[in-house]
């Protein structure tokens, strides 16, 4: 069986880089791709009365809305060859990436450089930090 | 909430005695034209016996009765559950495929800042003043039974719910009473508790959820502020202004923002108090037996034991709003595939709500011995005097913390209010913009007004909701024993299991 890549996505310019990379060392090493989108969410935020009334409808929206912005990543992949599936989900980007990663049995991860400012950064923790202090598998930051 | 203040002051169970923010000829007449119709109802509503020299409203025992037959029919669950409970909360069991869907703890979170407000600061005040320490004691004991009546109309919100199509739910107790009734071949009876109920929680989200929450919090806030004295209008329009853009404009932000200021305040309110407890370590066992031997043999407190007992009971169910079916409807929008998992995590309410935050308030008064009983000194003012004991220009903190639970609560009964008024007059965007912008001038006119007979009335319809919830409850709750006893034998079978 083929290694298999994960490629954090979403939709910014440093993600499509971060595609492009992944491709072709795909390409090179005959592997699989997944492309995961991550919808930042907390089961632990705060919402009006409303909006939880609202919630499971809005996320059958997101989830809509993200497909249709990964599945015309993942046919192009497709379209060059490389064998590619893909994930969206709910939750912290950082943390289900490593979950991803060990589920999939992926043994690399590729993401964006996000290009936070130091400060928000150091505030928020930034996804490459918490990938590198958590991440199960060699991680590769395409600027 | 302060409303609640109110109904506790004994001998007067409605606003009787408060300064309302404005008097003039305008109020006046439209207030006097109002009582003769008005004054029956709300005087039925909160029909008081004396006893033993203090006035029992009824009503508080309908809540209290109700909340010790779900204690012993569900095997006091409240004990037995509420590790469970916590699990539930923490996440135990959520399963990873339904992230993004509400969690438990949002729900609650909602639930919560919907319930925890000037009731918990200025109420216990009014409790402490009239009934000594020892209405600490009954207070929490009420607390702790109304957890179980939380449990039940939570549990139904959820397995009486309606899911539409486009993905919404809504749920109540309009719902379970009419949805559930019928099931036993009460159509009819359930019909009518729904539409009682309706009725009352919408003149109860624009009075007590509303009018009273603008006027209250103005009259704090005038009081700091000289500039707005005497210009309620002009705090009503920015309050409205504000609640209009959250609800009508759908600006989710400033909710948010809110919703994050809210539980933050109820924290630092309760280090507060908890740094006074520690500061004040000495004083912690006399403070005890002030409460333990006040709640059976009090001194200087009208009607003694039982005199304790009543203010104790009042402050609870009044703060809790368990047995009000309330917060059945903001429960409703939880993702689960058992309803009772959502009666479990409701149960936790009243116990934050009130064996928690207001045993605090509690404490501090009893421990820094700001309690002079006769003196005058009570409700919100009796536990400034408490906290600026220690901490001086607390009384700041706790003007802020009046806005900001005022505007909480709003905007969580503007949403219950919505929901009774959609049940009755049916979905639909313009059907709902007509409610938000009656709910948005309401907040003008609370604060800008002084019609205490109109606020009387809404004041009596959010308890006399209670009276239609509660009768549906003692004919549901052998269908919640039934979902029970499925969920524990699958908790037991382990057909559900912890996923963390």
């Amino acid at each position: 069986m083929s290694d298999t890549y994960l490629v954090g996505f979403d939709g910014t310019d440093s993600s499509n880089r971060a595609i492009d990379f992944a491709a072709s060392r795909a390409k090179m090493a005959g592997a699989r791709l997944c492309v995961v989108h991550i919808l930042e969410w907390s089961a632990y935020s705060f919402h009006t009365p409303e909006e939880l009334a609202e919630r499971h409808k809005r996320r059958e929206e997101e989830l809509e809305r993200a497909r249709a912005m990964v599945e015309p990543v993942a046919a192009k992949l497709k379209a060059s060859g490389i064998e590619t599936q893909t994930e969206v989900r709910h939750g912290h980007v950082g943390e289900l990436l490593c979950t991803i990663a060990k589920e999939t049995g992926a043994v690399q991860i590729f993401v964006g450089r996000t290009g936070d400012s130091v400060f928000t950064a150091r505030l928020l923790g930034g996804l490459a930090i918490t990938l590198a202090q958590a991440s199960p598998v060699p991680v590769t930051i395409v600027p | 909430m302060l409303k609640r203040l109110l109904l506790a002051c004994a001998g007067l169970p409605l606003t009787a005695g408060v300064a309302y923010a404005q008097e003039s000829g305008i109020d006046q007449a439209i207030s006097e034209a109002i009582a003769p119709i008005v004054n029956p109802i709300v005087n039925t509503v909160f029909y008081s016996v004396p006893v033993f020299g203090t006035n029992f409203p009824l009503i508080v025992a309908w809540l209290v009765i109700a909340a010790v037959v779900f204690t012993v029919y569900f095997g006091f669950i409240q004990f037995r559950g509420f590790k469970h409970s916590i699990e539930l909360v923490r996440g135990d069991y959520l399963d990873p495929n339904d992230a993004g869907e509400v969690t438990p703890f949002q729900a609650l979170a909602t639930a919560l800042s919907g319930t925890v407000g000037l009731g918990n600061i200025a109420g216990v005040g009014v409790a402490v003043y009239l009934g000594g320490p020892g209405a600490t004691f009954w207070m929490i004991l009420a607390g702790l039974l109304g957890m179980a009546s939380k449990f039940t109309e939570c549990t139904l919100g959820v397995h009486y719910r309606n899911e539409y199509k486009d993905g919404t739910v809504s749920g109540g107790p309009m719902y379970y009473l009419s949805k559930g009734l019928s099931e036993d071949g009460k159509a009819r009876l359930g019909k009518f508790l729904a539409i009682f109920f309706s009725i009352c929680c919408i003149g109860g989200a624009l009075g007590g959820g509303n009018m009273f929450q603008a006027n209250q919090s103005f009259a704090q806030i005038s009081s700091i502020i000289p500039f707005f004295e005497g210009k309620g209008w002009l705090f009503g329009l920015i309050m409205a202004a504000v609640v209009g853009i959250v609800i009508i404009g759908g600006i989710k932000s400033i909710a948010r923002v809110t919703e994050k200021i809210v539980p933050g305040m109820a924290v630092l309110y309760v280090g507060a108090a908890l740094i006074i407890i520690v500061v004040n370590f000495g004083e912690i066992p006399n403070a005890i037996s002030a409460i333990i031997g006040g709640a059976f043999s009090p001194t200087a407190v009208a009607g003694g034991a039982i005199g304790a007992l009543i203010q104790g009971f009042k402050r609870a169910a009044f703060s809790n709003e368990a047995g009000i079916g309330s917060a059945s409807i903001a429960h409703s929008a939880v993702q689960t595939k058992h309803p009772v998992t959502e009666g479990y995590v409701a149960l936790l309410e009243p116990f934050i709500d009130t064996v928690v935050i207001c045993t605090m308030t509690s404490l501090v008064i009893t421990i820094t011995g700001s309690w002079v009983p006769d003196n005058g000194v009570t409700g919100i003012a009796l536990t400034s005097k408490a906290f600026e004991a220690n901490f001086s220009g607390f009384g700041y903190v706790l003007a802020i913390a009046a806005v900001l639970f005022a505007f909480s609560t709003m905007i969580s009964w503007s949403y219950y209010g919505l929901k009774a008024w959609t049940y009755m007059f049916g979905e639909g965007k313009a059907k709902e913009l007509v409610f938000k912008a009656i709910f948005c001038v309401f907040v003008v006119i609370g604060a800008s007004m002084s019609l205490g007979p109109v606020i009387d009335f809404s004041d009596a319809m959010i308890f006399a909701m209670a009276i239609a919830n509660i009768i549906g409850l003692y004919f549901l709750m052998p269908k919640v024993k039934a979902l029970l006893k499925d969920y524990q034998a699958k908790l037991a079978s382990g057909e559900i299991k912890k996923i963390k």
